[in-house]
């Protein structure tokens, strides 16, 4: 083959390479802090796309969406302008782990991204398949398109989604191929290779989508939106946020459907030995279902829109990679799929993807400067995943290039801390996916004080508006101003304000109480009180759920702040990159081993790598002293 | 280095006195809430740095746990550049083990290794070429408690911690499918009821623990060790034999009573607390009696029995009475004066007792006394000894942190009973879950994700 004759075709602050959810939000973060930003994508039609699940949100996940739009991130705005079905899970539990979770027009999140994309000023979108990356002395400088066009620039972040070497399997049949029948990228992974970067094989997998008109939905059960809807982004919050929804429905798999499986797993490419990738166990194909829990007699089946100018429905819990005909008649023993149409078939994918260890917790590899890593490329998986990285690796590729202190948020900070800290520190064996388990303090990174968390910080890199800020500074302002006056206001024992008490299943009171101290009682709540409070301002529904939470669970997220004060010490001891640990006398060997191949930025990092004992982080203490006082013994020389 | 830390001072074992020390921005205070002096009844009023005479009162009896002189030091001018307060009480075990349960009641924690000597380091007490030194002691006292986690011993209580936590963490992980994964049919809604009936078993578990802790046993007090013989078989001479070789902690127990001498001793590590019992004989006297009734109470409250038999006589009733009482006990059996002509043999008694180690000896003539020590260690590493529980608490630092996750669960049960939403209630839930994690060494929170996916079954 001719060798391809190469061109400049521009020069620029980044490259984004991918236009996923992480690939957006990383360019339009640079671009919005000022840096000449391209993003490449093998195809524009591709951009914002969803290859999987039409929805958006959901535990933990929906957490990670408020974040990203708390510092000023694009995937809030745009799923509120494409949301066609909107609920909040979690309302019978605590307010910490509530979690928005959207149907999204898939079409329509894509043509909005794409208008948000193309309207930034900073920012050049441009069709293209990258094949190689330039770096010199450990450096990036820039990428160079299959058709030879070089790109310059000062920092490259890639978001290739499940692209890389991308394969589908499909029973027997199996192809490259990247989702939704894209092309794969191939070359690429070569690129990274000769880099260096050691490759991975993760898998996942998506169930088919059948046509609307095939489905008898009498015999499933309806499953409505909520009859409140609560926008996604805080800019959304105040504003008459209306969207007419369409319902989803559930129904359930019948014996016949086991049976179709358990008489056809030889010909599942994952149970005969095909496929080497790992999947995740949150999102098993219904084969694995079966053959994990097979005592099961059904498994639940959820339909839903894959938008509103389409009669495509995506079938929810029936992802899978049995041959096509079996999948066909599979899906057909589904309650009320009896006559479906196929109109794409189920099917698993196998890809390229990194180990995230190697990265910093900015996202950016620890051994060359500028090359930045976002998304499933790291072995992430979900798009409320993959956009939180790209935002994060955004904001860092642009500090970077200004010359300033990088970004980078704790576990005690948000679920974008716990995320990349999770990444980069643990590693992970399977496609990572955010769960509010993960975060150990959950009870203070709530989906509703995102913005009162990070917009300050988003503000304060140049990313989040003007306009943002002033909102949660006067967020701020009313929830502090209510909780003062709930403090002042004091309920007098008299015989009236205690039948009131009474009728509200609470016990009577002796002394005078504040409304502060009877909110906290656990058959009150702060909607409830209204009847002792005559001079209660008229709040939006977002400040008045602040107050009672505040309130109501003011002795837990007490014990979690003890805690955090104890997290943060041992994280702001920072380690310096270079250092070469075999130097410290009194680590194990196995520490000394982690930690040079790790090389943690902080001894709270440190302290969560496996292998790093209590006592090796003793000596790193100890060893940071030391350090200091000669630096101070030097100084005063 | 905000908190308060403590431990003991001197080394355990024959020794005068004993020191407790603590240090840490409140270890006055803490110190003046045990204390009680005679002249100066409280320790804030006295001098710094001057030794106060006074007794330490259990906070939780306020009983008289020892006297004591004591000495609080006023930071910058001491070893760790922190208050530090210093109490001097009587040598031995339980003394001052008494006084740092009673210091860590109050409200200090426990020092890790090394830990006094890190502050003062830390504190810009010692210099660098000292602070490798720092370094060399972290590393081997860890290592030590290290070699001792592994310890059989332990292996029992790390077993029982085990299993708590495996309660702890089918909450967990039903509260944490039930947040994360709230639409799985699979995941059935997690009960208030089934969880207050969780949370009150982990709370007896804990609470039964402790007990042990508080009884005192094995480390602390010593492995129960009765010896049990007719008379004139020798049990004296073996006791003083023992006694001789090894070296006694303890030689004056108060509370002793005429009939049963108790004796502390150490065989190569291992404590003993050793009861030579007056004999075991059925008598109508009715002084003797109580005697008599106390060596069969320590009979079935001892962790070990070695049984002397004279070998050199035919067995008696009594003999016949004593192989009924150890047949299921942990039991060593010596035939004693085997250097006199025999009346019967090892194997006779293989039969009457099968499976109980038999050992000949010539107690006056120190032959088999090795191999009864030898035996000891045996029984005591392979794990085989029968404390009452079966699991002991023997080290302060378990017992801080079975203390933590009693507050724990304690708080979580009341979060369940007010019906507390499940993310408050899992706070209390977990950190229980932690503090015992870190009594046996577990602490990966990827166990709880691990055990959603394996009893869940999880995917839309």
């Amino acid at each position: 083959m001719k060798e391809v004759k190469k061109y400049i075709a521009g020069n620029y602050d980044v490259v984004v390479v991918g236009a996923g959810h992480a690939g957006c939000e990383a360019a339009l973060a640079t671009a919005r802090m000022g840096m000449k930003t391209i993003m490449l994508t093998m195809n524009l039609d591709s951009i914002a796309d969803m290859p999987c699940n039409p929805n958006i949100g959901g535990t933990g996940k929906g957490h990670l969406v408020r974040e990203i739009d708390a510092l000023g991130g694009q995937m809030a705005l745009t799923i509120d302008k494409a949301c066609i079905q909107s609920r909040m899970l979690n309302t019978s539990k605590g307010p910490a782990v509530h979690s928005l979770r959207v149907q999204a027009d898939k079409k329509k999140y894509h043509t909005e991204m794409k208008k948000v994309l193309e309207d930034e000023p900073n920012l050049d979108l441009r069709q293209g398949e990258v094949v190689d990356i330039i770096v010199e002395d450990g450096e990036v400088k820039g990428v160079v398109t299959r058709t030879g066009a070089i790109y310059n620039s000062k920092a490259v972040i890639l978001a290739t989604g499940t692209y890389l070497r991308g394969r589908i399997f499909i029973g027997e049949v199996n192809y490259e191929s990247g989702p939704s029948g894209y092309s794969p990228a191939n070359l690429l992974s070569d690129a990274l290779k000769r880099l260096g970067i050691g490759l991975r094989r993760f898998k996942t997998g998506t169930p088919a989508r059948v046509h609307r008109d095939t489905i008898d939905f009498s015999k499933m059960e309806i499953q409505p939106g909520d009859e409140e809807v609560v926008p996604f982004s805080f800019m959304n919050m105040e504003k008459d946020f209306h969207i007419d929804q369409v319902p989803c429905y559930l129904t359930y798999t019948t014996e016949k459907t086991k049976e179709i499986i358990q008489n056809n797993l030889d010909r599942s490419p994952l149970y005969a030995g095909e496929m080497e990738g790992v999947g995740p166990r949150y999102c098993p194909s219904i084969e694995d279902k079966i053959v994990r829990f097979p005592d099961r007699e059904v498994h639940q089946v959820f339909i839903e829109p894959e938008g509103l100018d389409t009669k495509e429905m995506y079938v929810q819990g029936v992802s899978s990679s049995l041959p096509e005909e079996v999948q066909i008649e599979m899906y057909k023993s589904i309650i009320g799929l009896e006559n479906v149409k196929f109109m794409r078939s189920a099917y698993a994918i196998e890809y390229d993807c990194i180990d995230p260890t190697i990265l910093k917790r900015t996202l950016e590899h620890k051994g060359i400067k500028n090359l930045f890593f976002a998304g499933q490329i790291n072995g992430s998986s979900g798009y409320e995943e993959a956009a939180a990285q790209g935002l994060v690796a955004g904001i860092n590729a642009a500090l970077n290039i200004r010359g300033e202190e990088p970004f980078i948020l704790d576990r005690s900070e948000a679920y974008i801390g716990v995320l990349i800290d999770d990444l980069v520190t643990k590693g992970t064996n399977e496609p990572y996916r955010m769960m509010t388990a993960r975060a150990e303090y959950r009870l203070t990174l709530r989906q509703d004080n995102a913005d009162l968390r990070l917009t300050e910080k988003g503000y304060r890199i140049g990313l989040a508006t003007e306009e943002r800020y002033r909102k949660t500074l006067k967020k701020k302002e009313l929830i502090e101003e209510e909780l003062d006056r709930l403090k002042r206001i004091m309920v007098n024992p008299t015989e009236e304000n205690n039948k009131i008490l009474e009728e509200l299943g609470s016990a009577k009171i002796k002394n005078p109480f504040s409304l502060y101290d009877l909110i906290k009682r656990p058959e009150l709540t702060y909607e409830k009180l209204k009847v002792l409070d005559e001079n209660r301002p008229d709040l939006p529904r977002e400040i008045r759920l602040q107050v009672e939470t505040h309130i109501k669970y003011e002795g837990y997220i007490r014990k979690q702040m003890i805690q955090i004060e104890q997290f943060k010490k041992l994280e702001n001891k920072k380690l310096p990159m270079d250092l070469d640990y075999s130097t410290i006398k009194g680590l194990s060997n196995e520490a000394v081993q982690k930690l040079n191949k790790m090389k943690p930025d902080s001894v709270g990092q440190a302290s969560r790598i496996s292998g790093v004992s209590p006592a090796d982080i003793n000596v790193l203490l100890i060893y940071l002293e030391q350090k200091r006082r000669e630096k101070k013994e030097n100084s005063n020389d | 280095m905000t908190d308060t830390i403590a431990a003991i001072s001197t080394a355990i074992g024959e020794a005068g006195i004993g020191i407790v020390r603590l240090s840490g921005k409140d270890s006055i205070e803490i110190a003046n809430k045990i204390f009680k002096g005679s002249k100066i009844d409280e320790l804030k009023k006295a001098e710094n740095r001057k030794l106060t005479y006074g007794h330490i009162i259990d906070p939780k009896t306020n009983e008289i746990i020892d006297e004591v002189l004591i000495a609080y030091m006023k930071e910058p001018y001491t070893y760790t550049r922190e208050n530090v307060v210093e109490i001097y009480c009587h040598g031995g075990i339980i003394s001052v083990r008494k006084i740092l349960e009673a210091v860590l009641e109050s409200g200090a924690r426990l020092a890790e290794p090394g830990e006094f000597t890190k502050r003062a380091f830390l504190n810009g007490r010692l210099d660098l070429a000292q602070s490798e030194a720092v370094i060399d002691l972290i590393r081997a006292k860890t290592d030590k408690s290290f070699q001792v986690s592994l310890n059989q011993l332990e292996g029992n209580l790390s077993k029982k911690i085990r299993e708590i936590r495996n309660t702890l963490l089918e909450m967990l992980a039903h509260i944490n499918a039930s947040i994360d994964f709230s639409e799985e049919e699979d995941v059935d809604d997690v009960t208030y009821m089934g969880l207050e009936e969780k949370a009150r078993l982990v709370k007896d578990e804990i609470e039964r623990l402790l007990k042990t802790a508080d009884r005192g046993k094995i480390l602390r007090d010593g492995l129960n060790t009765v010896i049990l013989g007719k008379p004139n078989v020798g049990k004296s001479s073996l006791l003083n034999s023992i006694l001789r070789e090894n070296r006694a902690i303890v030689t004056d127990i108060p509370g002793t009573t005429r009939d049963i001498i108790e004796e502390y001793v150490n065989i190569d590590g291992i404590p003993l607390r050793i009861i030579d019992t007056a004999g075991i004989r059925t008598t109508d006297d009715v002084v003797e009696k109580i005697g008599v009734d106390k060596a069969k109470d320590m009979v079935n409250r001892a962790d070990l029995i070695i049984a002397v038999f004279d070998v050199s006589s035919e067995l008696a009733d009594e003999d016949f009475e004593i192989v009924e009482i150890i047949k299921d006990k942990n039991a060593i059996v010596l035939l004693n004066k085997s250097d006199l002509p025999n009346k019967y043999d090892k194997d006779y008694f293989t039969e009457l007792l099968p499976g109980k180690k038999i050992i000949n000896t010539s107690i006056l003539e120190g032959v088999g006394i090795d191999i009864l020590e030898e035996e000891i260690k045996n029984i005591f590493y392979s794990g085989t000894v029968n404390i009452e529980s079966d699991i002991v608490v023997t080290n302060m630092r378990h017992k801080n942190q079975l203390v933590k996750a009693k507050k724990n669960i304690e708080d979580g049960l009341e979060g369940i009973k007010a019906n507390m939403p499940l993310d408050c209630i899992e706070v209390d839930i977990k950190a229980c879950w932690e503090n015992l994690g870190e009594i046996s060494g577990d602490t990966v929170s990827e166990d709880i994700l691990d055990k959603i996916f394996s009893d869940f079954c999880i995917g839309k």
